[in-house]
């Protein structure tokens, strides 16, 4: 009530706020996802928003567009107080979303995509389409974006940051006052990002609000007029127009002293199992990486959200080909052609998908386990459940997984232990290499630890080990070598003497580091 | 959407001239009109299961929706004295009953569009079986329906029309013409219309077109009235045709002739792909192949392995353009970004 009381005194001055968020609170259970959140945005104000993956962005862009409420606080648009939003109220307001993951008919064109669900007609009854109405309409907000496509283009022609632009178009369409822009250039090349900065100062010469996320700090630095970090679901500060620059933003999103909890016995790293030897992805053709996995080494693979690293790792594990470049395998050239040729190999992918590549949710702990190697379990060609079952039981007690049965459907065990079903599925064969792609993510954090417990174990035992996270303190903790990538390649490798949140920051975000703070 | 039906009408002069070269009887008047008129009566259901194919849906019981209305149809007009166009607006509305139930079934409860058509195939084929005690439906001797045969079996020469009988061409089946007038109608649905557009766009991303504002149950239920309703007017047609139905035969795989001629033309079995000349020209050809079977003396038991197989090589000449195509997209948006900021580097 007091928020709405004072929105209304200020509804008199000139800037009057168009959106004016305090005191929100949104909590999972064992989280909290936001804590006492409050911003401001000005008609014509663009602003940035920054923080680590897990900083409580995406909570604040549910809340926005009304598909989550929040536990307190208030959201003020134009004066008027709401506890929550729906996403109806959210779209009358006016407040658009442009995500990463576009949603528009590429069987269509570009003006049938602007103006879908609402197009002008013709002929009453009959209710055809006016195409020329409809490319006059859009025609003015491609102009006013800069584009250079016409209305009538198919949408299956247009390049990634076209795209973008036509899904900014329909927000213009709808007379939005907010564009959020969630990692809108995290996909784009360098020249087509330039293209959308440009778009983003277009708009707010028309007086319409820009939230940019993005973890391209350079990019942030050029767009924005103020700057908001968040960290651990609180913001952790903000930048005025003069004040924003690289450094300071990675100080306020590292911010937190560093812990030195997990402190890894040091290792002596052994032979090269697995090379990358100048390998490209389809994902960044043009960008190649080597690396070498070795023997008895965690080796941590950083980077921001889009970098490229399971694109990466689909490659190692024989999901995609590569683009080029080749791997070795214990000094071997290695080819794998399908993930099976990989599982022959000795190199495993925990992917980062668990429930969906993981494991199959509806088969019982002891087939999920006996599923890559199921020869192993029969006997002229019939499958022993016996052994199946023995194997399943000695990975429970290995692995401590807690189910009552190794024959219960694998979808009613918790996140940590199915990702142990995970692992156990690995280990139950013999790894030469093994890939964790996030292996924590959701994972409560009793069975974390006991996960990084089960990969040091891996490694000790000779095996090589890549585990790709985003976890600062988790990169940092467990690895004893850290790779960053940044746009598909390695930006750098880290030693354990180098391998600072701020060093892996840098990196991450295409810079070199300088020789300074030396961590854990 | 074009430049494929090009390639699809090139692939039908093609087959046509080598047809035609090998027995010159492939060109004469009455095995054109006989052909053109076997394209009228299967175009006719053929459009109606293109409008469900764009939903990303399937309608597996064209076949028995015309054996069992063709059925109810003859029993009306020939035993109970019917009029014969109210037993034609009958049977259409019968049509149009199914096909609201199976888009119901379909978009209200959620079943998969394969098992509701499946299950009505099995219901309307037993029906029909059923209905006339598995014996022959057919007109008694001596009754016949001037008017409904003229439009429904009928000829008319056009040039002949035209200029009063001096000069002659092909007498051309109404069938045809009817499809033909069909084609246009739903031509301007499809690719003109609100409604059309909305097709496409559930037939995409069924999710996305919620979150547009579409209607969507609405327009996957439209789809499947339309499929059955049309295949409603071709149970006329072809209890007109054939004259007699053995309903455990009349109409069996047609439904998998309808899904052959989409595909041919472009049609996407996912969804959000396809257009009306293409089914047309899907369904022209295979006419053209069924024909080129018995032209050319390949004996007609091999008749489904010829479909099968050109259809296969189509779709895989189809695909193989299509990621070519991809690929060329893909290069000339790199390059289009790439331009002006080269442009601007300098």
């Amino acid at each position: 009530m007091t928020t709405s009381a004072t929105a209304a005194v200020e509804a008199s001055a000139p800037a009057e706020p168009f959106l004016d968020l305090s005191g929100l609170r949104k909590t999972y259970p064992g989280v909290v996802a936001l804590a006492d959140f409050g911003m401001t945005v000005r008609p014509g104000e663009v602003i940035g928003l920054v923080g680590e993956n897990g900083a409580g962005k995406s909570t604040l862009m549910k809340i926005l567009g009304g598909v989550i409420e929040p536990d307190q606080g208030s959201i003020v648009i134009d004066g008027e107080a709401h506890p929550s939003l729906t996403v109806a109220q959210s779209m009358a307001a006016g407040i658009a979303f442009v995500h990463q993951e576009l949603n528009l008919f590429d069987n269509l064109s570009v003006a049938a995509n602007v103006y879908i669900g609402r197009e002008p007609r013709k002929y009453g009854f009959l209710q055809l389409v006016d195409n020329d109405r409809l490319e006059k309409l859009v025609q003015p907000l491609l102009d006013q974006l800069g584009a250079t496509f016409s209305p009538a283009t198919p949408v299956s022609r247009l390049s990634l940051a076209e795209q973008q632009i036509v899904e900014i178009a329909k927000a213009l369409s709808l007379d939005s006052r907010l564009v959020i822009l969630d990692e809108p250039t995290s996909s784009l090349p360098i020249a087509e990002t330039e293209k959308l900065l440009d778009v983003i100062a277009g708009l707010k010469a028309h007086d319409i609000s820009v939230i940019f996320i993005s973890h391209r700090l350079h990019e942030v630095v050029q767009a924005s007029d103020r700057v908001l970090v968040l960290r651990d679901g609180n913001l952790v500060g903000e930048l005025g127009d003069d004040d924003i620059n690289h450094d300071a933003m990675v100080r306020l999103m590292v911010g937190r002293d560093l812990k030195v909890d997990y402190v890894p016995p040091a290792r002596t790293s052994g032979e090269v199992v697995l090379s990358i030897k100048a390998v490209r992805t389809s994902t960044y053709p043009n960008r190649e990486i080597s690396l070498d996995l070795r023997a008895g080494e965690i080796l941590g693979l950083a980077g921001l959200v889009g970098a490229g690293r399971t694109e990466l790792a689909r490659v190692l594990f024989g999901i995609d080909r590569p683009a080029g470049g080749r791997l070795e395998l214990n000094g071997e050239e290695a080819h794998f052609a399908t993930a099976s040729d990989a599982v022959a190999a000795g190199v495993f992918l925990v992917p980062e998908d668990r429930k969906g590549a993981g494991l199959l949710l509806d088969f019982a702990i002891a087939q999920n386990i006996s599923l890559p190697n199921l020869s192993a379990y029969a006997r002229r060609r019939w499958v022993s459940r016996e052994a199946e079952i023995a194997q399943a039981e000695r990975s429970r007690t290995h692995l401590d997984i807690r189910a009552p049965d190794v024959r219960q459907r694998t979808s009613a065990l918790s996140g940590g232990n199915q990702q142990k079903v995970v692992l156990a599925k690995w280990l139950a064969m013999e790894p030469k290499a093994i890939i964790l792609d996030e292996p924590t993510r959701g994972i409560d954090i009793g069975a974390k630890s006991e996960i990084y417990r089960l990969m040091r174990g891996l490694a000790d035992s000779g095996v090589a080990v890549l585990m790709i996270s985003s976890d600062m303190e988790e990169v940092i903790g467990v690895s004893d070598r850290v790779a960053v990538m940044h746009e598909g390649h390695i930006q750098g490798t880290l030693d354990r003497d180098q391998c600072s949140e701020e060093n892996i920051l840098q990196l991450a975000v295409g810079r070199s580091i300088q020789e300074r703070g030396r961590g854990c | 959407m074009l430049k494929k039906d090009l390639g699809l009408l090139t692939l039908i002069i093609v087959v046509g001239a080598v047809v035609a070269i090998i027995n010159p009887r492939f060109l004469s008047p009455i095995n054109i009109a006989n052909t053109a008129n076997l394209v009228g009566l299967f175009g006719i259901f053929a459009i109606g299961q293109g409008f469900v194919i764009i939903t990303g849906g399937i309608d597996l019981s064209v076949g028995s929706i015309i054996a069992l209305l063709g059925v109810v149809f003859v029993d009306l007009i020939a035993n109970h004295g019917v009029p014969w166009p109210f037993a034609v607006l009958v049977v259409l509305a019968l049509g149009m009953v199914m096909g609201t139930v199976h888009g119901l079934l379909i978009t209200k409860l959620k079943l998969q569009p394969f098992v509701v058509t499946l299950c009505g195939l099995l219901i309307y084929r037993g029906i029909a079986r059923f209905y006339t005690k598995d014996a022959t439906a057919g007109f008694p001797f001596g009754v016949s329906f001037p008017d409904l045969e003229w439009i429904t079996t009928g000829r008319t020469d056009i040039v002949a029309v035209l200029t009063g009988d001096t000069m002659h061409s092909i007498p051309i089946p109404h069938a045809f013409f009817i499809m033909l007038v069909i084609a246009v109608i739903m031509w301007i649905v499809l690719h003109r219309s609100v409604f059309g557009r909305y097709l496409y766009a559930v037939g995409k991303n069924e999710e996305a077109a919620r979150y547009s504002g579409i209607r969507t149950s609405r327009v996957i239920v439209a789809a499947y009235v339309i499929s059955a309703t049309l295949a409603a007017l071709s149970a006329v047609f072809f209890a007109m045709y054939t004259r007699s139905i053995l309903p455990s035969g009349h109409g069996n795989f047609y439904e998998l002739y309808a899904i052959a001629a989409a595909v041919l033309g472009g049609f996407s079995l996912r969804g959000g792909e396809g257009s009306i000349v293409g089914v047309v020209l899907g369904a022209i050809l295979l006419q053209v192949l069924q024909n080129l079977v018995n032209l050319l003396g390949i004996p007609s038991s091999l008749n489904f392995a010829v479909m099968g197989s050109v259809i296969l090589i189509g779709v895989i000449a189809d695909q193989q353009f299509l990621l070519y195509r991809e690929r060329n997209a893909r290069k000339r948006g790199r390059q289009r970004a790439a331009g002006p900021a080269a442009a601007a580097a300098e």
